[in-house]
């Protein structure tokens, strides 16, 4: 599957990345390499292969449910952007 | 042309956990801001999620409760969007693979009952909340609630109208609720709905196109919304327009529902498989330990009420409306108290009060000791209902005092002797030959003022059963 542009307009709108026109064709191309990649991988037989979700075949440790983090609020809102006493403050996301 | 209806229902559901999902963080409801905001939730590089145990525990429950098969082995997704108040730009979700497949739940609707198919549910985090309005043109973040667990379960399209997909609902939130994995606190969203609703010709195989009615707390809201939803889709039918999959929101001011922007859904999320989490795996042993501590479920306990106890199935579903109610009735019969009188006392006169005020059965201010001693007296017609009813307000105003001790101190003992009721009948034949005419003449109301007259000179201590027992053998007799 060849990428288009349009493509490439779709991800970086997604990805909420900027792609100048310049780079367009570079990231295109770049991208289009992968794919070739995973087009090859496709054709290899995994009929009899049980899918892994992980590259460790190991399953995961669970935490006990008790409270390990204190209230460090003061210094998280400092270190955005913008914050009052309360919030952390962005660009209004409604209209 | 008639038209079928076709539901199904995703419910989020906040679990009761001291801690989020993936952080050590507290899930405290209620504090200030940001107080409960942490590295993890807050997205910064470095940190990795951790399964909490409990979490995992609660969304098991929720599988045996519902019959469904639990998943020896899951995984964790991401599901990738941008919003503010998810840092991460992705919801860390089960996609493929969810911890509870295939279960179902059995609802009662007017009299029948249907088992609603419940497809799946799956773990995933709460995103924080967008505060509007506290700066122009800026909008507050708040990420207590960020991470915190919910389980998402989703029911096949089983449902085929309103009434039926409250009756699901209402039924999910006292079973989560039961089972203690949910604190089923509507207002505070602990318990979302997302209703997606679609109409098709009677009778058609094809499903129609539907559109997705979002963030319902409310069951009176929901079946407003679903109402009116299903009535818009029609109109567009018949009208000749098409219906395009959306998400809509319910105006509850307006009791409309409107399609969100478009911009708004058109989302791709893009899932894979998390890499910060390796699967999660569910042991044989985990399931059975959780499976002995379920302990009785709603519906079975309904069952005893109706079939056992032989209660109408009005007072027995309020009984097992809540966990609590049901143990406290269960502990009056126990003491020996008759079953049917307790119901009737509990749903028609406790519950009325505690409506009345407002409080939960948690809140009664009345001694269980006490309340059991009232019905004993009930029982054992020591005294009237409408004098047992008189010594329970009493109780409810000042609960120190003694239900033996108000019978005396207001004479409220009911007078079940022959010799002392007998005069007072006679009395009252003689005195009322009108009323007497107007019974033997057919009417029954003279037959109760009758009564009622005798009850008054009584001082309301005479044994109504009794006095119409008797009054009815004098005057058929005479």
């Amino acid at each position: 599957m060849a990428l288009t542009d349009k493509d490439i307009k779709k991800l970086s709108h997604l990805a909420k990345i900027n792609i100048s026109s310049d780079d367009e064709l570079i990231v295109l191309k770049k991208l289009d390499g992968i794919m070739k990649l995973i087009d090859t991988m496709q054709k290899i037989d995994t009929t009899d292969v049980q899918p892994m979700s992980h590259a460790l075949d190991i399953y995961q440790t669970l935490r006990d449910d008790v409270v390990t983090e204190s209230n460090q609020k003061e210094k998280f809102l400092q270190l955005g952007p913008e914050s009052n006493e309360d919030y952390f403050i962005v660009p209004r996301v409604v209209e | 042309m008639t038209w079928d209806i076709v539901i199904g229902i995703e419910t989020h559901v906040q679990l009761t956990t001291k801690t989020k999902i993936f952080s050590g963080a507290s899930t405290e409801f209620g504090l200030p801001a940001n107080e409960n905001a942490c590295l993890v939730s807050l997205a910064y590089p470095g940190t990795l999620p951790v399964l909490n145990k409990e979490a995992v525990m609660k969304a098991i429950k929720f599988g045996l409760a519902v019959d469904a098969q639990i998943a020896e082995y899951s995984v964790f997704a991401r599901k990738n969007y941008f919003y503010p108040d998810l840092p991460k730009g992705y919801q860390i979700s089960q996609f493929e693979l969810p911890v509870v497949n295939h279960g179902y739940l059995e609802i009662n609707n007017e009299g029948v009952n249907k088992k609603i198919r419940i497809l799946r549910a799956h773990l995933e985090e709460d995103a924080g909340k967008s505060v509007h309005g506290i700066m122009d043109n800026k909008t507050g973040i708040d990420l207590n609630r960020a991470g915190t667990p919910l389980l998402e379960i989703v029911t096949e399209p089983d449902m085929s109208s309103a009434k039926e997909a409250i009756a699901y609902a209402k039924k999910l939130h006292n079973l989560v609720q039961w089972i203690g994995i949910c604190d089923g606190n509507m207002q505070e969203g602990s318990f979302r709905c997302d209703v997606n609703v679609s109409v098709k010709p009677s009778g058609s195989d094809k499903l129609g196109t539907r559109r997705e009615i979002k963030n319902l707390n409310s069951f009176r809201y929901m079946e407003q919304a679903i109402n009116y939803e299903v009535n818009w889709q029609i109109e567009q039918i018949e009208d000749g327009h098409d219906i395009i999959q959306s998400t809509v929101l319910f105006n509850p001011d307006s009791g409309e529902t409107k399609a969100m922007r478009s911009k708004e859904e058109a989302n791709d999320y893009r899932y894979f498989p998390d890499p910060d989490l390796l699967p999660l795996k569910i042991s044989q042993r985990d399931i059975d330990l959780i499976r002995s501590s379920l302990g009785e479920l709603p519906e079975e306990c309904f069952k005893k009420l109706t079939v056992d106890y032989k209660l109408n199935e009005a007072d027995a579903s309020i009984i097992v409306s809540d966990k609590k109610t049901y143990k406290f009735y269960q502990s009056l019969v126990a003491s020996g108290l008759d079953a049917k009188i307790t119901a009737n006392w509990i749903v028609g006169n406790l519950f009325a009060k505690l409506n009345d005020h407002e409080l939960s059965i948690d809140d009664c201010p009345i001694a269980q000791e006490q309340f059991i001693l009232l019905i004993k007296r009930i029982m054992d017609q020591t005294i009237s209902n409408n004098a047992g009813k008189k010594i329970f307000d009493l109780l409810w105003e000042d609960p120190n005092q003694n239900v033996d001790t108000l019978i005396d101190t207001l004479g409220l003992k009911q007078v079940s002797d022959l010799s002392a009721i007998l005069p007072m009948i006679d009395e009252i034949i003689q005195n009322n030959p009108e009323m007497v005419e107007q019974f033997k003449s057919g009417k029954d109301k003279a037959f109760n003022a009758l009564v009622g007259q005798v009850m008054k000179i009584s001082k309301g201590k005479a044994n109504p059963g009794q006095v119409s027992e008797l009054l009815k053998e004098k005057l058929t007799k005479s």
